[in-house]
């Protein structure tokens, strides 16, 4: 880049920023701002459903108006009221488990991919992707066929003779599992099956030369090798887990909500605005912690080096 | 070089992917199912490949859902396509940060927050709430991912070709058409393709941003399978997992074609 003689800009070149800039501001940036302002409102029966509602037309007295009405109130009853913390808890609870799942399930995969003949490797690769692109309804809808009472699941256990009589498996977290881990598998495979693909035949070779069993190989050289594909899918994961709305609602029970399902019920169901937002924006906060540490355990990887 | 699968990892593979393609081939299978009864087999049947034909509301929220895509795809690609171009070619300009974190976000931003924060607008600006505004929140979410497909084409893109035509007084635009475009034309259209069939696919955001008469597929499956599995919806997520099925090989095989006469 900097070797490059400076050329002066030409107008136009600003016009290719500035199109999608302005489209992200007015359609991303802007909504989030009404989401933080909202949260600080409260709910009213009214149209829209909450106050203080800024009155442009009244001036700057309508401003002021508008800034006193503003109050942390929504914020102090999400922390009084045990049913959000539950469901905060509970995200935080499934999108670990899961993501743990999914990495244990995902690195022999993307071990076995990435040390397969690499003539099929490509087909591999497109049969692992392939799910990802149908539908995320329908993959969740195709373990309802499988989980529900009289479902396959339990025809097959109950004719292997593992189970006397049928068990219920839909409606509880064991179904969120599974459709989690079902639906993010390729997620975590992806990142780790191309840190895995790039690994230097030669380390597992002089390890197996100096006598190292291949399990062992595998934990003393393959696996911290695999870390930075671990960390990427274990992000790529955990953070849509946690705000995870359809599988929950689909195969789960009704008993504790993810947060999602909190959200979607405080705004479509009660009509409370103000709370929806304040879950959104606390949401938003629990979420950006763990990119904040990858990032901090980037920077400090790139410095090492 | 001869690798050969050792036992280990055939087992892996094979598991994995039985695990990814079980469920699908159960629901493919059962679409088929001359029974009503979702679990009892009573031999092969286009039954519900037929009453699909007659079920009015499903066939308007598909046509919706093909519409919103292809409006919501069409308007990323361009503006993915510039925001890839703005991100490889302008260097550094003042707001470039904020910029690249606009454009990340809703990679990772959880779908409740998206829709709820675009709703929130839509009211805000009083805007009347249907196809548009489904579009234009498709066309959001869906930016980014064009950026990504698009920006990783032409950080790996040979510059000098431009630069030979620019020299030989090819004016900018039509060094784009001529010379840029083509070049890059797999990645926009893969871009394209993914944000098609990501429009297609959300139930989240469209629930949220959705009015009367703009019903989409997704949410028209949802609401259906809320009340129970039913034959009808295997028959019409078959034909979804067949089309799509069809899209991703037939754009995998251009990719790869292109990427063959670049290399």
């Amino acid at each position: 880049m900097n070797d490059r003689p400076a050329r002066r800009r030409s107008s136009g070149e600003w016009l290719i920023a500035a199109l999608p800039y302005l489209w992200l501001i007015a359609f991303f940036f802007v909504p989030f701002l009404i989401v933080l302002k909202i949260s600080l409102s409260q709910a009213a029966f009214a149209q829209p459903p909450y106050t203080p509602v800024l009155d442009l037309t009244a001036g700057l007295a309508g401003l002021r108006d508008f800034l006193h009405g503003l109050s942390l109130s929504t914020y102090a009853l999400l922390a009084s009221d045990d049913l959000y913390l539950l469901s905060y808890l509970k995200s935080l609870q499934i999108a670990l488990v899961s993501t743990a799942i999914l990495a244990l399930l995902g690195l022999p995969l993307a071990y076995g991919m990435a040390r397969a003949p690499r003539r099929i490797q490509p087909v591999l690769l497109m049969l692992v992707i392939l799910p990802f692109w149908t539908s995320f309804l329908i993959r969740v809808y195709s373990w309802i066929n499988i989980l529900q009472r009289d479902g396959l699941l339990n025809d097959a256990l109950l004719a292997l003779g593992i189970i006397s009589e049928p068990t219920t498996w839909l409606a509880s977290d064991t179904a969120v599992y599974i459709g989690i881990v079902y639906s993010y598998l390729p997620f975590m495979v992806l990142p780790l099956y191309a840190t895995l693909q790039k690994l230097d035949d030669t380390l597992l070779e002089a390890a197996a030369d100096l006598g190292c069993p291949r399990w062992k190989a595998f934990f003393l050289v393959t696996l911290p090798l695999a870390l930075p594909g671990l960390a990427a899918g274990a992000l790529l994961c955990f953070i849509p887990i946690v705000g995870e709305f359809v599988i929950p609602d689909l195969l789960g029970g009704s008993r504790t909500a993810m947060i999602g399902q909190t959200l979607w019920t405080e705004f479509f169901a009660n009509r409370d605005w103000p709370v929806a937002s304040a879950i959104a924006v606390v949401l938003l906060l629990v979420i950006v912690a763990p990119i904040a540490f990858f990032e901090s355990l980037q920077a400090r990887e790139i410095e090492r080096r | 070089m001869g690798r050969r699968f050792s036992l280990f990892n055939l087992t892996a593979v094979a598991l994995g992917l039985a695990f990814l393609y079980l469920p699908i081939l159960i629901l493919v299978i059962y679409s088929f199912n001359a029974s009503r009864l979702v679990t009892v087999w009573g031999g092969w049947s286009l039954r519900w490949y037929h009453e699909l034909l007659n079920d009015g509301p499903m066939l308007e929220a598909t046509r919706n859902s093909l519409a919103i895509a292809f409006c919501s795809a069409t308007i990323a690609t361009v503006l993915g396509t510039l925001a890839a171009f703005a991100l490889t070619r302008l260097g550094r300009f003042r707001g470039r940060l904020p910029f690249v974190a606009m454009i990340y976000a809703p990679l990772v931003m959880p779908e409740v927050i998206t829709g709820l924060s675009l709703l929130l607008f839509f009211v805000a600006i009083n805007l009347d709430r249907g196809f548009l505004t489904v579009m234009i929140a498709h066309a959001t979410l869906t930016l980014c991912f064009v950026t990504v497909v698009v920006q990783s084409r032409l950080v790996s893109f040979d510059r000098t070709l431009e630069e030979a035509a620019m020299d030989l007084g090819c004016p900018p635009v039509r060094t784009f058409l001529i010379v840029t475009l083509p070049l890059i034309a797999p990645a926009v259209v893969a871009g394209f393709l993914l944000a098609f069939s990501l429009s297609l696919d959300d139930l989240v955001i469209a629930s949220f941003t959705t009015g009367p008469g703009a019903t989409t597929l997704p949410i028209r499956i949802y609401s259906e399978v809320r009340l129970g599995v039913k034959p009808e919806i295997n028959a019409i997520c078959t034909i979804f997992i067949t089309i799509v099925a069809i899209v991703v090989i037939v754009a995998s095989i251009l990719t790869r074609r292109a990427d063959g006469q670049a290399a």
